[in-house]
């Protein structure tokens, strides 16, 4: 046990600000979502993703916001089990044809008002896939759609203003 | 390029099919090489299986395929690194099912079944598998005929009505989950029968991820292809990209130069250690050892932070061009590679006895979800879930290519099978990778990235087959008359090791599945096709 706490201590806490060159800096970014999260959100925004027949490459990048150099909690931002708890669904594509009743109904799920990213080029436009005997394409094809974060797949300071960009709109 | 194929297995094997009545119509040993192409009648194909199984030779894989308007299909057996393709041209009669002395054939026939309309005989399972409702029974989508956009009018509905198989008797229930899950989690559907907590079975149901890959490939260039083969699987994306250059380089008789195969490696590698690391996290967080899933996570953060920093893309998509590669290291580039490789050595060497020392952890790991070696022998399981359970293969080390053939790498193995051994073979095979990584960067041969492509002649075709960070993919490619994709077929490791999780679950407790699944990691995408 000692030797855990002794290796939290000397790694300390790494979720510091992060600026890559000319892109706003991460801390910019999380502050302004948490800002808009006390505002109009009540103090946090829950996050329902939803892969609806993706590669996973977007997922993986989802998975990233929560690791402790961007350690989206901080700002407010979680990400929750059910879209009945849910403010915004982040959707990655293509949607496939599999996947469209499931999508359809996370989206009547999913309390008013609600708002709808798509993520990632497949999820914008389709991307790789297109629309096929097999693939619906782009998100918008099947449930309204808020916003876009293209991206192949989006990093996850692009996911960040991606969320960023829709709840300032919203 | 070439693979240590000797063969010297297969006369035996071929007395074997004389003898029990299977014709061998034609035998090439140069048309996929190093693979070695089998032509038997369609009638024959069960009974070779039955005798490919006698003689232990492992089932990798089948497809279907139209060649001049003829319905054909292939299938794959390996024997000591060996890869023997088996072809039955003229489908004059059903063929049967292979799934009766294979296991591992049942789900790859069922989709062979729904997209292709191939009508095995005898085949233990009658059900869908990669069809839901977006195309009919009668539909073959991956035939000529069938349109690129479909038939289908108006919404797809939801496959209401597939036969899950039932549990009877007082006390047990049933658990749907999925296709969407509580976690960020690609979709697809479990379905436990349970008594009170443990689990008596657990059947899978996969395909909601299926975005007709093998269709939207044909047509394409060998560039445009190489661009989906890197979406087959997202955290995955070097593994297929390579197996596909890999076919379509022999398909064309092209051999990448030896820098480009040394920067393949690199990029493989690094896949591996970056998926490895994050698993770790994966498999820690899932029975709450917080402190390990961020320590891991940081890892994870930073390589792919080098990954982003040295080629460009942080999951390394779009690295491989048929014939070579888009990327390349200075030197200064490859002493921080150096750099990194230590930083992580150095890392591990205080973070593993955490892991290994914490009791609680390994009171969770230990014992949880055992496969047994009869058990990954008989479904063909691949890389680290067979390596877990005893099952040694490893393609880099038995069917060497290009660079392994001059820099082998160590191959992690352990007996016990459980999440505890699958968390122990990945830790082995970061550090052996990183030594692997080490000494290819300090040799990487110098020279040309790209070998100019030459269009393959028609009907010209490859197999490709690479130790993946998840385990072997096989690939197989053919080429029309103008150069362009005629056929793609990836095979994904996760075929084989998706229904190891059926098995290894049983008797475990409900709450044990997160991490009994996170320890098989197997891929929806790359299975769903």
């Amino acid at each position: 046990m000692y030797k855990i706490l002794d290796k939290i201590r000397r790694i300390g806490v790494i979720s510091e600000p992060v600026t890559p060159p000319a892109e706003p800096a991460l801390q910019d970014i999380g502050e302004r979502i948490k800002e808009i999260a006390a505002k109009q959100f009540g103090g946090s925004i829950a996050i329902r993703e939803v892969d609806a027949g993706s590669c996973n490459g977007c997922e993986l990048e989802i998975h990233a916001l929560n690791n402790p150099y961007y350690a989206v909690e901080r700002f407010g931002v979680h990400f929750v089990a059910s879209p009945r708890h849910a403010d915004l669904l982040l959707v990655t594509g293509p949607v496939s044809r599999h996947m469209e009743a499931a999508l359809r109904r996370t989206y009547d799920a999913t309390p008013d008002p609600k708002l709808v990213i798509a993520v990632g080029d497949c999820g914008a436009c389709g991307g790789e896939f297109g629309v096929s005997y097999a693939s619906l394409g782009a998100v918008s094809n099947v449930i309204p759609v808020d916003a876009t974060i293209r991206g192949c797949p989006p990093s996850p300071l692009a996911l960040l203003q991606g969320i960023l960009a829709a709840l300032g709109r919203s | 390029m070439t693979g240590s194929s000797v063969f010297n297995w297969l006369p035996a094997f071929l007395t074997d099919l004389s003898a029990g009545g299977v014709s061998v119509l034609a035998d090439d040993n140069v048309r996929l090489a190093p693979a070695r192409l089998l032509e038997v009648p369609a009638v024959d194909w069960g009974r070779l299986a039955q005798i490919a199984a006698q003689s232990g030779l492992r089932w990798a894989g089948v497809w279907a395929d139209e060649h001049n308007g003829n319905r054909r299909i292939a299938a794959c057996l390996a024997h000591n690194g060996d890869y023997l393709v088996v072809r039955a041209t003229s489908l004059t009669v059903n063929p049967s099912s292979h799934a009766p002395w294979y296991p591992a054939a049942q789900r790859l026939e069922r989709h062979a079944r729904d997209l292709w309309g191939i009508d095995w005989t005898d085949h233990p399972d009658p059900r869908r598998w990669t069809r839901h409702q977006a195309w009919s029974e009668k539909d073959a989508p991956l035939a000529a005929d069938f349109p690129v956009a479909g038939r289908h009018v108006g919404e797809t509905p939801p496959d209401r009505e597939y036969p899950f198989l039932q549990a009877q008797g007082g006390g047990a229930h049933e658990i749907p989950v999925g296709p969407i899950h509580a976690g960020i989690i690609e979709p697809g559907h479990f379905r436990f029968q349970a008594a009170g907590e443990t689990i008596l079975r657990l059947e899978e149901r996969l395909g909601y991820a299926h975005k007709g890959i093998e269709k939207i490939a044909v047509g394409r260039d060998p560039d445009r292809l190489l661009r989906l083969a890197g979406r087959v699987s997202g955290d995955c994306t070097v593994g297929h990209a390579w197996a596909a250059c890999m076919a379509m380089e022999r398909a064309g008789g092209i051999a990448p130069p030896p820098r480009a195969t040394g920067l393949r490696a690199v990029l493989a590698e690094r896949e591996r250690i970056a998926n490895h690391l994050g698993d770790v996290a994966g498999i820690c967080n899932d029975v709450g050892f917080s402190f390990a899933f961020y320590q891991f996570m940081r890892l994870r953060e930073q390589w792919l932070r080098g990954n982003a920093n040295l080629f460009g893309h942080r999951l390394l998509m779009d690295c491989l061009s048929p014939g070579g590669v888009r990327v390349d290291l200075a030197a200064t580039a490859i002493a921080e590679l150096h750099n990194h490789h230590r930083v992580l050595r150095d890392e591990l060497r205080e973070l593993l006895p955490l892991l290994s020392e914490n009791g609680s952890l390994q009171d969770r790991l230990q014992g949880t979800g055992v496969l047994a070696k009869e058990t990954a022998a008989r479904l063909g399981c691949l890389g680290y879930v067979g390596r877990a359970s005893g099952v040694d293969y490893d393609v880099r080390r038995d069917h060497r290519y290009a660079p392994y053939d001059e820099f082998p790498v160590k191959t992690a193995l352990a007996e016990r099978g459980d999440v505890a051994a699958r968390l122990q073979v990945r830790l082995d095979e970061i550090g052996a990778t990183l030594d692997f990584l080490d000494r290819l960067l300090s040799r990487l041969p110098d020279g040309e990235l790209q070998s100019s492509w030459q269009t393959p002649t028609s009907g010209a075709e490859g197999v490709g087959m690479v130790e993946a960070w998840r385990g072997e993919i096989l690939c197989y490619v053919r080429f029309d008359e103008t150069g362009h994709i005629a056929r793609f077929f990836p095979r994904d490791p996760s075929w084989f090791n998706w229904p190891a999780l059926e098995q290894l679950i049983r008797d475990n407790i409900v709450p044990e599945f997160p991490v009994c699944n996170k320890s098989v990691n197997a891929s929806f995408s790359g299975h769903d096709l």
